[in-house]
């Protein structure tokens, strides 16, 4: 049964809390700017509490099963991060404090910093961006202030693999850079050959997603760092799928320059239903004083008897503030602990077991699902949701049916260079059981696909909703309720 | 290891299956020399010690449940009811994905369009997208918003001094690559009147604040007026609890009106994550960045949620997208909506009446301690600004002994304002608490 | 899938019904075929304006995509269908009839030389079907 709005739970009069009666003169309300209407709910808090919590219940999450959704990372979230964020003297604490009363919070984003350094190989951290895409356009206007910086104003186009994440072209766009698109090759690699045609004085960089979207190591990546840096340009690495990479090997080493994290994916901050992410950006020595701040630094070294100083610093050329204040400081929190409680060997085994969880589904399901690019996969692959001998099912019949057993759909229709994507990433933080039930449910609905092909095209069919009228939302545009006591009377 | 289920005997099985001996084969196509590097990163430690030694990070820092605040410029210290939190704890909210899934994404789908429709009757504006990042991106947004609706024919951005100084700061940093021309906050004028006059043929937008980083507030019914007679758009930056209490925007005829959320139930957290909300008139709505929620049916008849007008995002429309942006903040959306929905017609006002009360009788005794004079001129919400007789950070020194946290030195933003004070006043502020601060200006007023 | 014979036909999927120095611009069956549902259209250009080669004329969204529609040629507005954006799905049910686009006088008929006809175009769409 759907969930009536919260204005049709309200009832004129009702209040959902109760406030302290005012201990100081009232003083004069300026009449002319005094608002008429305020046309907010009226309800109790039992009403607010069971209408948030039945809503809640109607959410597919991480806490309630299994989230193969690929290229997000869709990991545990673990309970004491959400513990230690809510400590009074971290929630508490204002974003303009003297840095003297707030050496706490300088001391976790310091060190926060300093582990994101090591585990990329870079020479500066800045925590500023809230999200991955933030964190995307922070490290192409640092790419395009540096070259500006050395007068190299020709340099404009950025080159971007066509498996690229979608965000990519648009980041691109959006710092005033050109999009130069290139192909993959067979094994869905950079096309070597394409990108040395377009490699000349007018390449301000090249944005690298590795793994790929296809969730496989660019082989050649060592001839395309090479390349793009003969002709001066500089790399730009999506660092959404580092969850492959921790201990394995680092961007930096091999030549990137600049990276975003997702402290959201990799570092087991919760999604939150789409936010609010953190994209902190690492680069190699060039980079560091373009990085946007403040950053946090030592300003007063520590001696016998004092703890050192920490304090936020600008960096010498800087594009600027990304946001305001610091960046996310909850989710620094929460990738802090979370960081900490893994220590050196298990960052190591985190990229271990999400690559084996993912090499596992696809050896188990490469003879029912075709696997377009079939070779030793990192933390996620694609295979494909389409077959011959079934041509009324798509990547969305499959999709869709595997709500009916209870797990959430992989990505589907990305990357685009596969037809009927279907992009899986179990994440490390599964059991094998899980997998395997998984797994038996996938084989099951290919079987289904051949057997009983409207099963899926009909499917979900044990779901609190069936499928949704996208094309009705989009012309109709309901995008807001007024009180149920503005709406005129049918 | 943490959170890391395998068993030993599962791990040989699975890599058996997958034809290997051993873990490190998996990365073959690694480059060997750069392969598995020696991390100088701290051992383990366990989650009874993580808790310990993060309570005591924690408590090195100065807070406002410990101590009182009278420091605002952007992020503000407000009661958050009890019931606020225990819904953002639910897993079902904060462990889930962006709701690509409808089906099983009506909570989260459901909770943003009632923050949108809350946020909408709240400003008065038509159309309210999921959420940006903060206020300060959501003015950058604006500002792309209208460079996109003039086709890139207009190049000039009108900013009003009187935007929080780090709000300018990151439009001018999204701006850097986009040929355009940032003027009006050069420098701060003795009254707004001067604001109108900066709008040319060739401006985009014009963009104030209100309550205005200072505190104050005015009608910008003429402002709005000067900007369509030039075809340039309004955008308001407002603090949305004020709107408990004062005219919405959408009276000024704003196109755009945009904000930070965090007053509305969201904890200060050092400054993030916090809510950037972004609310538009309707013919604006194809033009707007950002995710979007709209009601439609599902296929048993029922009333459901989608996101919808996806077309216009960077996924679909790759380079062509006006906005890279793609999570917004959900969670923080959510618990605006709950805080909202506890608050109601009511409370909201209530509160806003609190903050405007006390703040109101905070500068009044302030201005009567001497040495100390009121800068703001006209009607203020809760924040004002006082001039000082001793270089702000000295007084601000002082205070920190006597457990309160003072206002905020405008001197490092704002030349011309140097040793003034800009001090917020909220429902969180007893009388005996800005009895202390009064006292305690007073004690400090001459070193 | 109808392909005209009548028309000239783009590379991006617009078609051309010229009639002397007149002539009418909309997208092809192929190009509504691969969008889906429209569910808006914005006609981006008004009578009086002129057509550059090149230039978007109109974008285009369904559920899935959006596109731009551009003019392969140059010329002056003369007309544009003003029920077309109250009716989006028009664009679905009649690509090559009540949902043309624009009408315009042609800057230089020569130009229309350098577009297809309905057997290339089909040539074309096929290619790009597999």
């Amino acid at each position: 049964m759907p969930e009536p709005l919260i204005y049709e739970l309200s009832s004129p009069g009702r209040q959902g809390v109760t406030l302290p009666a005012p201990d100081v003169p009232p003083a004069a309300l300026p009449a002319e700017l005094m608002r008429g209407e305020l046309p907010l709910p009226e309800v109790a808090e039992i009403d607010v509490v069971r209408h948030f919590v039945r809503l809640s219940q109607l959410n597919h999450a991480v806490d309630t099963g299994f989230y193969p959704l690929g290229s997000c990372t869709m990991k545990y979230n673990p309970k004491v991060n959400e513990d230690v964020a809510r400590l009074p003297g971290f929630a508490f604490t204002h974003p303009l404090q003297d840095p003297e009363t707030v050496q706490g919070n300088l001391a976790l984003m310091y060190m926060l910093q300093e582990w994101l350094k090591e585990i990329g190989g870079f020479a500066g951290v800045s925590l500023q961006p809230a999200a991955g895409a933030h964190g995307e356009l922070t490290g192409l206007l640092i790419i395009r202030a540096y070259h500006q910086s050395r007068g190299d104003t020709r340099r404009t186009k950025i080159l971007i693999p066509n498996s690229a994440h979608g965000t990519n072209p648009a980041t691109t766009s959006m710092s005033g850079l050109q999009v130069v698109e290139l192909p993959s090759d067979d094994r869905g690699n950079v096309d070597l050959a394409a990108l040395r045609q377009a490699c000349d004085d007018t390449v301000a960089g090249l944005m690298l997603t590795n793994p790929n979207t296809l969730g496989l190591f660019e082989e050649h990546v060592r001839e395309v760092v090479e390349l793009v840096h003969g002709c001066g340009g500089l790399i730009y690495g999506d660092g959404a799928n580092m969850n492959a990479l921790l201990g394995i090997v680092r961007p930096g080493d091999l030549g990137i320059d600049a990276l975003h994290y997702n402290l959201h994916k990799t570092f087991s901050t919760p999604h939150g239903g789409g936010g609010p992410g953190s994209g902190p950006v690492g680069v190699r020595p060039q980079l560091v004083e373009f990085l946007p701040g403040p950053v946090v630094e030592i300003v007063e070294e520590e001696d016998d008897e004092q703890a050192p100083l920490y304090g936020l610093v600008m960096p010498a050329r800087s594009i600027g503030r990304v946001k305001a204040f610091h960046g996310h400081f909850g989710m620094h929190v929460r990738a802090f602990a979370y960081m900490r409680m893994q220590g050196k060997a298990g960052m190591r085994a985190i990229s271990d077991h999400a690559v084996l969880n993912a090499n596992y589904i696809r050896v188990k399901l490469r003879d029912v699902y075709h696997v377009p690019y079939d070779r030793i996969c990192m933390h996620e692959f694609v295979a494909e949701g389409r077959w011959e001998d079934a041509p009324g099912v798509r990547a969305l019949d499959v999709a869709k049916r595997l709500m009916d057993f209870g797990f959430h759909p992989p990505t589907n229709y990305f990357p685009l260079i596969v037809h009927e994507a279907l992009m899986i990433e179990p994440t490390e933080t599964e059991t094998k059981a899980t997998l395997d039930a998984f797994i038996a449910v996938m084989r099951r609905i290919a079987e289904e696909a051949r057997t009983d092909p409207e099963l899926l095209q009909t499917a979900p069919h044990n779901t609190p909703f069936g499928r949704l009228d996208e094309i009705r939302a989009a012309k109709e545009l309901v995008l807001c309720c007024r009180p149920v006591e503005m709406t005129p009377a049918a | 290891m943490a959170y890391i289920p395998h068993t030993d005997a599962e791990r040989k099985e699975m890599l058996a299956a997958v034809g290997l001996q051993n873990l490190d084969e998996l990365y073959q196509a690694v480059p060997a020399d750069v392969r598995f590097p020696d991390l100088d990163l701290p051992e383990a430690v366990s989650e009874l010690e993580i808790a310990q030694e993060m309570q005591e990070m924690a408590e090195a820092n100065v807070d406002t449940q410990h101590f009182a605040c009278f420091l605002g410029a952007g992020a503000y210290n407000h009661f958050i009811p009890s019931a606020v939190d225990h819904m953002l704890r639910r897993g079902e909210f904060y462990t889930a994905y962006t709701p690509y899934q409808p089906e099983i994404s009506q909570g989260t789908l459901q909770a943003i369009f009632e923050y949108q429709s809350l946020i909408c009757n709240l400003t008065g504006m038509q159309v309210s997208n999921a959420s940006h990042y903060d206020g300060a991106t959501a003015l950058a947004e604006a500002a792309i918003l209208a460079l996109n609706h003039h086709r890139g024919r207009r190049t000039r951005l009108v900013l009003s001094p009187a935007i929080h100084p780090q709000y300018r700061q990151v439009v001018r940093t999204y701006m850097q690559g986009m040929g355009v021309e940032i003027v009006g906050d050069e420098h701060l004028p003795g009254s707004a009147d001067d604001l109108p006059a900066k709008i040319d043929a060739n401006t985009a937008m014009i963009a104030v604040q209100y309550p205005d980083f200072f505190g104050r507030i005015r009608d910008w019914t003429a402002l709005g007026q000067a900007a369509h007679a030039a075809g340039a758009l309004l955008c308001v930056v407002v603090n949305p609890l004020s709107l408990g209490l004062l005219r919405p925007p959408s009276e000024f005829d704003a196109d755009i009106v945009v904000g930070d959320g965090q007053p509305l139930g969201i904890p200060m957290s050092f400054g993030g994550p916090t809510l950037g909300h972004f609310t538009v008139k309707q013919e604006f709505v194809r033009k707007m960045a950002g995710r979007l929620v709209g009601e439609t049916v599902d296929s048993r008849g029922q009333r459901g949620y989608v996101l919808t007008l996806t077309p216009r995002e960077q996924h679909i429309r790759r380079e062509k997208a006006t906005s890279n942006i793609c999570t917004n903040v959900a969670l923080m959306a959510l618990a605006s909506a709950v805080y909202l929905s506890l608050m109601g017609k009511q409370g909201l006002r209530q509160v806003a009446e609190l903050c405007y009360h006390k703040a109101h009788y905070a500068a009044e005794q302030l201005a009567a301690v001497p040495g100390y004079s009121l800068w703001t001129k006209g009607s203020f919400f809760h924040e004002f600004v006082l001039k000082c007789p001793r270089p702000v950070a000295e007084i601000n020194q002082a205070l920190l002994d006597l457990d309160i946290l003072g206002g905020y030195d405008l001197g490092q933003d704002y030349p011309e304002l140097r040793d003034h004070m800009l001090l917020a006043v909220t429902e969180m502020n007893s009388r005996d608490q800005i009895d202390a601060l009064v006292e305690a200006m007073q004690e400090v007023s001459h070193a | 899938m109808e392909f005209p014979g009548d028309l000239k036909y783009t590379q991006s999927d617009e078609w051309i019904r010229a009639e002397g120095k007149q002539a009418k611009l909309g997208v092809t069956d192929y190009a509504q075929d691969q969008l889906s549902d429209i569910v808006f259209v914005e006609i981006l250009v008004a009578p009086g304006d002129t057509l550059e080669k090149g230039k978007a004329i109109a974008t285009v969204e369904s559920v899935k995509a959006a596109a731009e529609v551009y003019s392969p040629v140059s010329g002056k507005v003369t007309r544009i269908n003003e029920d077309l954006p109250g009716t989006p799905e028009w664009i679905n049910a009649e690509p090559f009839g009540k949902a043309w686009m624009i009408e315009f006088e042609l800057g230089d008929p020569a130009e229309l030389n350098g577009l297809m006809d309905a057997r290339a175009y089909q040539k074309h769409c096929e290619e790009r079907s597999h």
